[in-house]
């Protein structure tokens, strides 16, 4: 497919809104994946994906038991919700999908985003989401470059070949 | 599949000019492909270099995370040695396909 606008990926900026693991993975790998191909990353993060910034939060993220229709067991076996409301199931799901993560080389949360400012990716918290969480920036781990309004988001997107990917 | 000279040599590469054979592959050949990528070799990249090709050609694959925890390179000035994309120029330089990892 020819375009006239056939402009090559400059920029991302990526919007992280949800606080599962595979939420908050994809932006991840997506935006170091991007700095990796010398692609400039900028990471946004907004409300329950702020667990991912948070020092409290950060090295507590879980995978859904309930309501997640795609989680099944060893073997492909679909997983009864009711196993999921049992104390310590989502937990220890939640463990196994992150011990199978590091098989395959990707990196804890705060190691990954170590990853991703040490390539120049810049990471940004919502103001309007830590207002309503009450968190400050002391609050958010050091990887973070500001807290800023989503007008202040947009103005990150200026230049040629910028793309905006919600994840 | 295609060949080019580089440094005096007919070297096959494929059509991103990452060499096929890394049996081809020397320093000299190193230095002209960094040229080409806007790279002045120093010894902090042979050393990096080095220690690619041993573990790629003993059949390990490389992540950016690998490389960051290996003791040779931090993260930080591997980014600052192979500006923009370390992992596929140092690659690349050191004459070893370009690693299939995301991360």
């Amino acid at each position: 497919m020819s375009s006239k606008n056939n402009h090559q990926l400059k920029k991302v900026l990526i919007i992280c809104a949800k606080g599962s693991i595979e939420d908050i993975y994809a932006s991840l790998v997506l935006a170091n994946g991007a700095v990796m191909e010398g692609i400039e990353a900028k990471l946004f993060f907004t409300f329950f994906g702020l667990d991912a910034i948070s020092k409290k939060r950060m090295k507590k993220i879980h995978t859904a038991t309930v309501g997640n229709p795609s989680l099944t067991m060893p073997g492909g076996i679909p997983f009864p919700t009711f196993l999921g409301i049992l104390p310590g199931v989502e937990a220890g799901v939640s463990a196994m999908m992150k011990k199978q993560m590091e098989k395959l080389d990707i990196p804890p949360v705060d190691e990954f985003l170590d990853m991703i400012t040490a390539g120049g990716g810049e990471v940004y918290a919502c103001k309007m989401a830590t207002d309503m969480f009450k968190m400050k920036k002391e609050d958010l781990t050091e990887h973070v470059k500001d807290i800023i309004t989503v007008g202040d988001f947009y103005g990150l997107a200026s230049g040629e070949g910028t793309q905006i990917i919600f994840t | 599949m295609a060949t080019k000279t580089i440094d005096g040599h007919q070297v096959e590469v494929n059509d991103e000019g990452y060499m096929l054979n890394p049996e081809q592959w020397n320093k000299n050949i190193a230095v002209e492909i960094a040229k080409e990528e806007g790279i002045d070799l120093s010894d902090k990249h042979f050393t990096i270099i080095d220690y690619i090709r041993e573990k790629i050609l003993s059949g390990e694959a490389l992540s950016l995370r690998r490389i960051g925890k290996s003791g040779v390179v931090d993260i930080k000035e591997f980014y600052q040695l192979f500006p923009g994309a370390p992992l596929k120029k140092a690659t690349k330089i050191a004459g070893v396909p370009k690693p299939e990892s995301c991360v």
